[in-house]
């Protein structure tokens, strides 16, 4: 009885292609606009799911925006026409990587403000510290004095 | 006030993380609103001959529904739709959206056939210049020919109540 199941994940496994993502065979006029059209669906999202970029889904909504991504290159569009044209459609969510903008400035920015305000915070504990653990000339003479004065007692103390 | 500061960030981070809770991460924000609506020149469903486009209904107030009859929660939506086209405030058009014709007939055979005219995008590429991305979704588009409401998944009762018909009564005037 459970044999069948075995012999699928063997053939999972042994063919691993056979359960990734139908990709189109599209032709290209070179290899430039290849290498374009795969960096293109890369940082594409397919909106429908939503985790995922337009080059590892295969929902019909994915591969309909291939399709125009692809019939865009071969048209002559650049990289960049092809990302206005799908922002101007589905909004800056179709992007993996956010532009870097007014509404997007946090985003962006954010990370490094938190880094800078951790440091801050560090250098300034770090310096008290420092305060608390450097003695002045008088004290450490003073420190090393009493040291010698108590180390005959001690010896008195031990015999 | 030693807890002073922790308790600070507890509230924030809870305050961000519970409006975060009220958001749906499916409803994405379309740039389309206040835009002129895309051009488009589509064949009708039942008059496979006779093509509308964009020009012909310039100077009016019309709804666009994206619906197909593969789309489940269009059956949810459609007696909503036909509640909508009943009141005859506008045109509700159907954009029947990657669909098969003689499905779509069926479908509409069926369950009844709300839309004064229905086109077909049968390859999806109009759907693609809408920005629609999840069927249903619903337009509203204005005399001036830009997109005024965008709504996103099946119409409720609700939804229709509070949104769709106070947006077409404003803009109808």
């Amino acid at each position: 009885m459970r044999v069948l199941p075995r012999i699928l994940i063997i053939i999972a496994l042994v063919f691993p292609g056979a359960s990734m993502a139908a990709i189109e065979a599209y032709e290209f006029k070179d290899a430039q606009m290849e290498a374009e059209y795969n960096e293109l669906i890369k940082e594409l999202r397919c909106l429908v799911c939503q985790n995922q970029n337009l080059a590892g889904s295969d929902a019909a909504l994915a591969q309909d925006l291939r399709r125009q991504t692809h019939e865009m290159l071969m048209k002559g569009n650049d990289p960049d026409q092809v990302i206005q044209y799908m922002v101007d459609r589905y909004g800056d969510f179709v992007l993996y990587r956010p532009q870097f903008k007014g509404s997007t400035l946090l985003l962006w920015l954010g990370p490094f403000v938190l880094v800078a305000i951790v440091l801050l915070l560090v250098v300034r504990k770090f310096r008290t510290r420092q305060e608390l653990v450097e003695p002045d000339d008088t004290s450490l003479r003073r420190a090393k004095d009493l040291l010698s004065e108590d180390l005959p007692s001690n010896k008195r103390d031990l015999s | 006030m030693k807890f002073a500061i922790p308790l600070g960030i507890f509230v924030l981070m809870a305050g961000l993380l519970g409006y975060g809770l009220t958001l749906d991460p499916k409803k994405v924000p379309s740039p389309l609103i206040g835009k002129q609506a895309p051009v488009f020149t589509l064949a009708q469903l039942h008059q496979p001959e006779t093509q509308i486009s964009k020009k012909d209904l310039l100077g009016q107030v019309w709804v666009l529904n994206v619906w197909a009859s593969w789309c489940v929660s269009c059956r949810a939506e459609h007696k909503v739709i036909t509640r909508l086209a009943d009141m005859n405030l506008t045109q509700v058009i159907g954009l029947n959206y990657k669909d098969q014709p003689d499905d779509a007939k069926r479908w509409l055979q069926h369950f009844g056939d709300p839309y004064s005219v229905s086109l077909m995008d049968i390859d999806g590429r109009v759907g693609i210049d809408w920005g629609v991305y999840g069927v249903p979704e619903t337009f509203i588009i204005g005399r001036d020919g830009l997109i005024k409401y965008k709504h996103i998944g099946p119409v409720t009762n609700e939804s229709l109540e509070t949104e769709v018909i106070p947006a077409l009564k404003a803009l109808l005037g």
